[in-house]
């Protein structure tokens, strides 16, 4: 009695907690949104305008074709790179999943590549790709292809070895195998990869055309930096940082589908 | 009833009312260079009839039967059907796996036909042939569901479904049964009676429980401790015509069971 005594307060306690922590996205959104605006107005900072300035300043941003343009290109770098990053990422994570040889080979690399800052890497590609959209699509890929072969490799790892011999047991060739067993039992690990992939992806697209600061939103936000236009600058982060989420979310729900339709293993 | 204790280098004698299909002479496999699994196994399964594999935890039993499927090679000895050599898996065995080895996101009727589809059996024919099999072993019904929403009972009959289907004469079992509870395995147990009745094969059943080898075999072969070896080679020959309960609770069921105890119990000891 004393025990469940002195526990009633706490639970009380932690339920207001719960509620408070539930609701805290939007009150935390309110509070920084209220305080940018203050800041803003009160002209504290030269580079923060208000947020309200910044927001009519999203809308006209639609209305400018640079924007665009520049959207269009980075949609256009963005998918080709994480494209071939898929294309060529699941064939050699297979294939270190499958050969000892292969993994031996080439898992030093991938590791490295994983955790490299590949930043330092764009400005050497500059020289051999050009100053335009083919370095920008080599940095994407870059950036993302490390993770696709991991997250392969560590699926076909998973497999489930009867479920293998029950292909080999009925006289089904390897390649049939894999297609139909390997490949579909793999596929929750795959998806995951793929979803890493795009966060990176984006990652490499925006440091890419920042780097090269003269294509897409890269050429944006230094024409915006450079001629102080602060309000289109913040609305064009504002932007991006939408659309990179929107973007995260329906792969994220892609996956989930997935890793449901693979079921228990 | 017959218990023939037999010298473990030479092959026993075969049923003298059957003829043998299966011969595995001085099978013998070693693991990775220094775990001797079988030493030395030989045994003789006629055709039309269950035999089962019986032996302490871990004395070879499942690696047996993978040779005998064609999925490992022996070190030493050799598997003959129908005194062809096994070089593998082939299409006159079929295996029924001891955790299922259902696709998951594949329907019962998909995984039932899968030993079909890697023959290329087209659709509609593979569909047709599933769809019998699935009706016999009493899933009619579930054709559409994925393994995830069936008991375990249940997915053990699309396993045993999926063997029938692609039609071998010899059926594999590694402990198909030990992953369901109790009532469903005496269930499944008859019903396997029942199935064999109608569909002629001959069964390679590997099995913990000498209750249902007793019960459910032609021929009980016993193994000893890793190396595993033949021990005892036991026939039951009990009649299985009458009701269930009454079959176990016989002189000559109970006696069986007592004596391949008696013959095991070392092992545990
Ligand atoms: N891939 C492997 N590599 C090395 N040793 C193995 C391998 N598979 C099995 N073994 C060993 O070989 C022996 C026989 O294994 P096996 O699985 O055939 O036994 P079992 O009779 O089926 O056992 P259980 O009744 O527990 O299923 C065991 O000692 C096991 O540890
Ligand atoms: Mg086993």
């Amino acid at each position: 009695m004393t025990l469940s005594a002195s526990a009633r307060p706490r639970n009380a306690f932690s339920r207001a907690a719960a509620r408070i922590t539930a609701r805290s996205p939007f009150f935390s959104l309110i509070v920084w949104a209220a305080l940018w605006e203050l800041v803003g107005q009160l002209g504290l900072i030269d580079l923060i305008p208000p947020l309200s300035a910044v927001l009519v300043a999203v809308g006209e941003l639609f209305e400018r074709g640079s924007f665009w343009e520049a959207l269009a290109l980075t949609a256009k770098t963005f998918g080709l790179g994480l494209l071939l990053a898929i294309v060529v990422g699941i064939p050699i994570g297979l294939l270190m999943g499958l050969r000892k040889r292969a993994d031996q080979l080439l898992s030093m690399w991938v590791n490295l590549f994983l955790s490299a800052p590949l930043t330092a890497v764009v400005p050497a590609l500059m020289p051999i790709l050009g100053i335009g959209e083919a370095t920008v699509v080599a940095t994407v890929f870059l950036f993302a292809v490390w993770v696709v072969i991991l997250d392969t490799q560590a699926g076909v790892l998973h497999v489930s070895r009867s479920l293998v011999e029950m292909g080999r047991v009925f006289g089904a060739p390897g390649p049939f195998i894999l297609w139909t067993i390997v490949i579909p039992a793999a596929m929750p690990e795959i998806m995951t990869g793929i979803r890493l992939a795009v966060i990176r992806a984006i990652k490499g697209v925006i440091v890419g055309q920042i780097i090269i600061a003269l294509i897409g939103f890269g050429g944006l936000f230094d024409t915006y930096l450079s001629m102080f236009l602060m309000e289109r600058f913040w609305a064009l982060i504002i932007v991006v940082f939408v659309l990179s989420f929107t973007l995260i979310g329906l792969v994220g729900a892609l996956e989930k589908r997935i890793a449901f339709y693979a079921g228990t293993r | 009833m017959t218990l023939a204790r037999e010298a473990p280098a030479a092959p026993p004698a075969p049923m003298p009312d059957e003829k043998p299909i299966l011969v595995a002479d001085e099978v013998g496999l070693v693991y990775g260079g220094n775990v001797t699994a079988l030493a030395g196994v030989n045994l003789t399964v006629p055709q039309g009839r269950l035999t089962s594999l019986l032996g302490p935890s871990g004395c070879g039993k499942t690696t047996l039967l993978k040779i005998i499927a064609g999925l490992i090679e022996p070190t030493t000895g050799d598997v003959t059907v129908r005194g062809e050599p096994v070089r593998g898996p082939g299409p006159d065995r079929a295996l029924v796996f001891q955790d299922f080895a259902l696709l998951p996101w594949a329907t019962v009727l998909d995984n039932v036909g899968y030993g079909l589809r890697v023959r290329g059996v087209p659709r509609q024919e593979r569909d047709q042939v599933a769809r019998h099999y699935i009706e016999e072993v009493g899933l009619a019904g579930f054709e559409a569901r994925y393994p995830h929403e069936l008991s375990g009972g249940m997915r053990q009959r699309a396993g045993l479904a999926r063997a029938l289907a692609v039609r071998s004469d010899i059926l594999l079992m590694d402990e198909p049964f030990s992953a369901v509870d109790e009532q469903m395995r005496r269930k499944l147990q008859e019903d396997l009676l029942e199935l064999l009745r109608v569909e002629q094969k001959t069964v390679i059943f590997v099995t913990h429980s000498i209750e249902e080898a007793v019960y459910l075999s032609d021929q009980v072969i016993i193994l000893t401790q890793r190396p595993g070896r033949v021990s005892t080679i036991v026939r039951p020959d009990i009649d299985r015509s009458g009701n269930v309960d009454e079959i176990r609770r016989t002189p000559r069921y109970m006696e069986l069971v007592d004596e391949i105890w008696a013959g095991l119990r070392q092992y545990v000891e």
